[in-house]
């Protein structure tokens, strides 16, 4: 492979992986929250058609509903998807399935006692769901999530097949006219580890702020933490991670 | 200290005769049915009728939890529940607090059905809207404190009256403060639940219902998950609250001296009906029934 190929189409297609990644992460995480919210509605049509929309995407095959979208949508509606687009809406509308069941369980076990002291301060259903019960669901979701974007990070590579130039499909280019397939196919297997693992890391960080959020300690809590709390900001979600798995 | 300042004109009679001073037009029978389990005196079926069960229902699949109920709660007294395990003591709170429906039989708070209202001279099931205006009469404490693990202390004291009240942050965390210092935990505010011991968790669950300025206080069992040296300081509280309050105090709990201390009326449940209802002195000292005697033998 030569610097030129590289320059030309691996690190373009390095970003553009991170991008289909990053729209498809934030609309499948709008469809998780809306659809994992209506499907535990008080209102049975609610939480029928919510419950429509998950089984329909949950079983819809990605790839297929992208081909749909490129392909079909356009003679249907008479307007064309930008490529990449196509792609995007495809992950987000199938992984967003995935992850409304992660938020519905995860609101589900929020302990019935929070919901019912939540009514017996006279909340509104709505103010309960957004005050109480999904900031403690959140940090039983975030787990989940992480292998939902790692999913979603290595599903992305579908949208090389209509010729988003991605990493796969920078890949497969660069493998026609060099014709070095170990090399490449190693390497982009190495890219894709590189960034499934900082999205981990990013997610620890994530969990570890959350779970300080509701009094929590998080899997590795740093004892060192509570005595170095040099920062005055820190001293406070410290102090709650030390004295957190009371109850 | 805060409290609710509605005041009900009650002058407890020294005579109190079988029918009270004092009945709301709408309930000439409340005082007969909440007489008509009593035993002996009854100056606590005096003044404003707060609350009032009429036949009520409950069950869990065939099992009949409360029995064709009725008794009534006048204003600013303090009602407490006594009973063996599985009586459906905590049923009667639920039901107030709106948390389980009745399968039959009404109940009222201050003369307003608790799940029905009327439209066109006509009872229909009630709105949300109709609920939340009856339910913010009425607060309650739970055995296992319930707070909120993802606020601050202050936070849950302040978020219900500003989001559902409509406080000014600045009014609510004033209030807050108040109550804090009642329940003597000022320094507690900047923590989280999970930082405090039960007892202290149990007094700020009890400062959190005052904060609504219900007229009402719900208090279940609320030492029963506390370790044996932290239930006295939640007891002078509640105490304290019996004492220099108003607001009428419908109790359930096990401590016997203490519902000695602040009832006007004990009342002694099994299998989902009142066997008796007394004062403490009568209740206590001398129960009619043989089976509240067995009960208070094994508790006290
Ligand atoms: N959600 C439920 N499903 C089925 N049965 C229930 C439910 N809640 C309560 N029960 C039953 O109703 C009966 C009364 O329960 P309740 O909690 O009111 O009793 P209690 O008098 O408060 O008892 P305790 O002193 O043990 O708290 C019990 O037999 C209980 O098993
Ligand atoms: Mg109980």
């Amino acid at each position: 492979m030569t610097w030129g190929l590289w320059n030309n189409w691996m690190l373009p297609g390095i970003w553009i992986t991170i991008q289909v990644t990053l729209y498809s992460a934030a609309i499948a995480l709008a469809v998780s929250f809306t659809i994992g919210t209506a499907r535990t509605s008080r209102l049975w049509i609610v939480r029928f058609l919510s419950g429509i929309y998950f089984e329909l995407f949950r079983g819809a095959s990605a790839l297929v509903l992208m081909f749909w979208l490129f392909f079909a949508l356009p003679i249907a509606a008479g307007w064309q998807l930008v490529p990449m687009w196509a792609g995007v809406l495809a992950l987000g509308l199938t992984y967003g399935a995935y992850g409304s069941e992660i938020v519905r369980g995860a609101l589900a076990a929020v302990p019935t006692a929070q919901r019912e002291a939540g009514i017996a301060l006279n909340f509104t259903k709505l103010q309960r769901l957004v005050r109480i019960e999904l900031p403690q669901a959140w940090p039983e979701m975030i787990p989940p999530f992480n292998n939902l974007a790692i999913e979603l990070l290595k599903g992305t590579a579908l949208v090389s097949v209509i010729s988003v130039a991605d990493i796969t499909f920078s890949a497969n280019l660069i493998r026609f006219t060099t014709t070095e397939s170990a090399p490449i196919y190693s390497i982009i297997l190495v890219m894709y580890f590189v960034l499934a693992f900082l999205i981990t890391r990013g997610m620890r960080v994530l969990e570890r702020h959350a779970k300080a959020g509701v009094g929590k300690a998080p899997e590795r809590s740093g004892g060192l933490w509570s005595k170095l709390s040099l920062r005055r900001g820190r001293s406070e979600a410290a102090g709650a991670i030390t004295a957190g798995g009371a109850r | 200290m805060s409290t609710p300042d509605n005041n009900p004109a009650d002058t407890p009679s020294k005579t109190p005769s079988k029918t009270p001073s004092n009945t709301p037009g709408n309930a000439p029978d409340a005082a007969r049915t909440a007489v008509g389990t009593a035993t002996g005196d009854t100056p606590w079926a005096t003044g404003e009728e707060i609350i009032r069960f009429q036949d009520v229902t409950k069950r869990y699949g065939r099992q009949v939890v409360l029995d064709d109920l009725c008794f009534s709660v006048y204003a600013g007294k303090h009602v407490t529940l006594i009973g063996p395990s599985g009586s459906g003591k905590t049923t009667i709170l639920r039901l107030l607090m709106t948390l389980i429906k009745a399968d039959e039989g009404s109940i009222r708070v201050e003369g307003d059905y608790l799940t029905h209202e009327e439209r066109n001279g006509k009872l229909v099931p009630a709105g949300e809207r109709h609920i939340r205006e009856v339910r913010k009469k009425i607060g309650m404490v739970f055995q296992q404190f319930n707070l909120f693990p993802n606020m601050t202390v202050m936070r849950n004291l302040t978020e219900a009256p500003v989001r559902v009240l409509g406080l000014s942050r600045d009014e609510a965390e004033q209030r807050a403060r108040e109550l804090l210092e009642m329940v003597d935990l000022t320094e507690m505010s900047a923590k989280y639940p999970s930082q405090l011991s039960g007892g202290q968790q149990q007094r700020v669950a009890i400062a959190r219902a005052l904060a609504m300025r219900p007229r009402i206080l719900l208090l279940d069992e609320v030492t029963s998950a506390l370790d044996p040296e932290l239930v006295a300081g939640v007891l002078d509280l509640l105490r304290d609250i019996a004492h220099h309050t108003d607001i009428t105090m419908l109790t359930v709990t096990h401590e016997m001296n203490f519902a000695r201390d602040i009832s006007d009326c004990v009342m002694m449940f099994d299998h989902g009906k009142i066997l008796e209802a007394a004062t403490p002195e009568k209740l206590f000292n001398d129960p009619e029934h043989t089976r509240t005697r067995e009960f208070l033998n094994a508790v006290l």
